[in-house]
């Protein structure tokens, strides 16, 4: 069996793990990077439609090209890419180092030696399971990201009558391409009053196909033996079905677009603690996280909006992990819990003395709120947002100038909230 | 152009605000009402004089491990001409090697839009 021996083992070739991988080898540190895969770029392989890039090339990219640019970079590097390979097992060794079991068909069963772990293989779809819809099991029934996968990488074509379930931004774009493909969407079922997808993809995926979109709105029953042939659609009367309102939708295909969790088996399987309110691994200020030179960065984190923030995130772990290489550790942290109105703020600790980017996930749509960050109870920073919504997460710089009153040694806490006037 | 007059309500897609916007066509005059920004006025001029969209779709390639080509249009495209455009990209069958970037059709029908593939694959 062969034994890498590196400074640091990335976990995932998609936009994350080769952001971190690029930043810790400009450090001058080792990396090896492991993709599961038969090629890097992860999940943007198969997102075939533009929008990636405006905040990391100032360029509208599709997802192949957004991707391609990172390959290249990676490739001008002395990063050791491992593909076809997937990390099944973490062994925390008495000297401090992770071994890494890693699976491979193309290069057998391989062994890594590692001072750092990084994190990165992303989040996965919830499905069917997940929201228990009722009715029988037969075929057709697909997530909207395996039925992306099947038309944009492998040419399949999943369906001629399509429903989609949640209005999140994948569905839209799968409505859109479904039209395109020849196919037709009968209608997308919301069970919020809401949209949860961008108004952009609301507007270009299925006000130009004049798809229905039914707010408030659940699929009561699939109906089919061998293959899907309707769906039951029922609207919510003050958040309860009202079944005497059901109308049926016939299909040959229902996609779920019902959000996505970060896949944590392996972080789970050596110890490491994740929080309940992102389903990512609890992160210090260093995105580090309760397991010693283990990181973690992108979808695998918390699931992220744009792509664009998770090259961020992932660049700042990279740095972040070099430090830690070279011995660095923070003075002192803050720590950081949500407010009103803010679902999750990642990371969960800063470090005052340096500059943090921190990222938060608002509860509400709402239109001129103000972002509201106290310390210990007191409002040190305001910022008035002139549109939130829960699809859209807030990114922000915070700079050690705003924690200057905090002395050395002192306990302190810092709340991030969204308000309406005060 | 005709006189004709019309409105229409349409969210502006230009940024994730969403405008409402309230656009009216009298004889040639071009209005629009609830936008916040600038773009917002000219989004909602194109899109009801003459909307335009972006395409991306896929294409046959001749390669065993990589069946579809992800295609682009280099520009946005006037919406009349998108289902014609799928149906000409659904006929391509593209050989390897091939770049991102590459011309794949040029200067669709005299509109000055052409299509790029959008990754590259090398091939054997």
């Amino acid at each position: 069996m062969r034994t890498e021996t590196v400074d640091t083992l990335v976990i995932g070739g998609g936009a994350a793990g080769m952001s971190a991988a690029a930043t810790l080898d400009s450090r001058g540190y080792s990396v090896a990077l492991v993709e599961r895969d038969d090629e890097l770029g992860g999940v943007l392989l198969q997102c075939i439609h533009n929008g990636f890039g405006l905040q990391e090339f100032d360029e509208e990219l599709t997802g192949p090209e957004y991707a391609e640019r990172w390959i290249r970079t990676i490739g001008d590097t002395s990063i050791r890419v491992f593909c076809s390979t997937t990390i099944m097992e973490i062994n925390l060794l008495e000297d401090g180092k992770k071994e890494c079991f890693g699976y491979s068909s193309r290069h057998g069963v391989l062994r890594f030696l590692a001072r750092t772990v990084v994190l990165a293989m992303g989040c996965r779809e919830r499905n069917r399971g997940n929201i228990m819809i009722p009715g029988t099991r037969p075929a057709g029934v697909y997530t909207a990201g395996l039925a992306q996968r099947l038309v944009n990488i492998n040419g399949y074509i999943p369906g001629k009558d399509v429903v989609i379930v949640g209005s999140g931004d994948i569905g839209l774009i799968m409505a859109r391409r479904m039209q395109w493909v020849g196919s037709t969407v009968h209608g997308v079922i919301e069970i919020q009053p809401y949209p949860s997808g961008l108004t952009r993809n609301i507007s270009q995926c299925l006000h130009d196909f004049k798809i229905p979109l039914y707010l408030s709105h659940i699929i009561s029953r699939i109906h089919g033996r061998d293959r899907i042939e309707a769906v039951d659609v029922t609207p919510l009367r003050n958040g309860v079905p009202d079944y005497s309102q059901t109308f049926r939708l016939t299909c040959d295909t229902l996609l779920l677009s019902v959000g996505l969790v970060p896949e944590n088996e392996l972080s789970k399987q050596v110890g490491i603690e994740l929080n309940p309110l992102t389903g990512g691994p609890l992160v210090d200020s260093m995105l580090m996280t309760n397991i010693e030179g283990v990181f973690s960065a992108g979808n695998v984190l918390h699931v992220h909006d744009l792509v664009d923030y998770v090259s961020a995130e992932a660049r700042l772990a990279g740095e972040k992990v070099a430090d830690y290489l070279e011995g660095k550790r923070p003075q002192r942290e803050i720590r950081i819990k949500p407010g009103a109105n803010v679902k999750y703020v990642n990371p969960t600790r800063i470090d005052p003395d340096g500059q943090s980017e921190i990222y938060l996930r608002p509860l509400v749509v709402s239109n001129n709120i103000y972002l509201t960050i106290s310390l210990n109870g007191e409002v040190i920073k305001k910022q008035k947002k002139p549109h939130v919504q829960p699809s859209e997460m807030i990114k922000m710089t915070l700079t050690p100038k705003l924690f200057q009153q905090v002395e050395a040694g002192q306990e302190a806490q810092m709340e991030v909230a969204l308000k309406d006037e005060s | 152009m005709k006189a004709e007059h019309k409105t229409r309500e349409m969210v502006c897609i230009v940024c994730p605000m969403g405008c409402r916007l309230t656009v009216t066509v009298k004889d040639e005059d071009v209005t629009v009402e609830g936008n916040r920004c600038q773009r917002g006025e000219i989004y909602g001029r194109e899109e009801i004089l003459a909307p335009k969209r972006i395409v991306t779709a896929t294409c046959r390639l001749r390669d065993p491990a990589h069946p579809r080509l992800p295609v682009r249009t280099d520009n946005a495209l006037p919406y009349e001409h998108i289902q014609s455009l799928l149906g000409d990209i659904y006929e391509l069958s593209i050989e390897t090697p091939v770049k991102a970037g590459d011309v794949l059709i040029e200067n669709y029908k005299g509109t000055g839009i052409s299509i790029l593939a959008a990754r590259s694959v090398p091939g054997d």
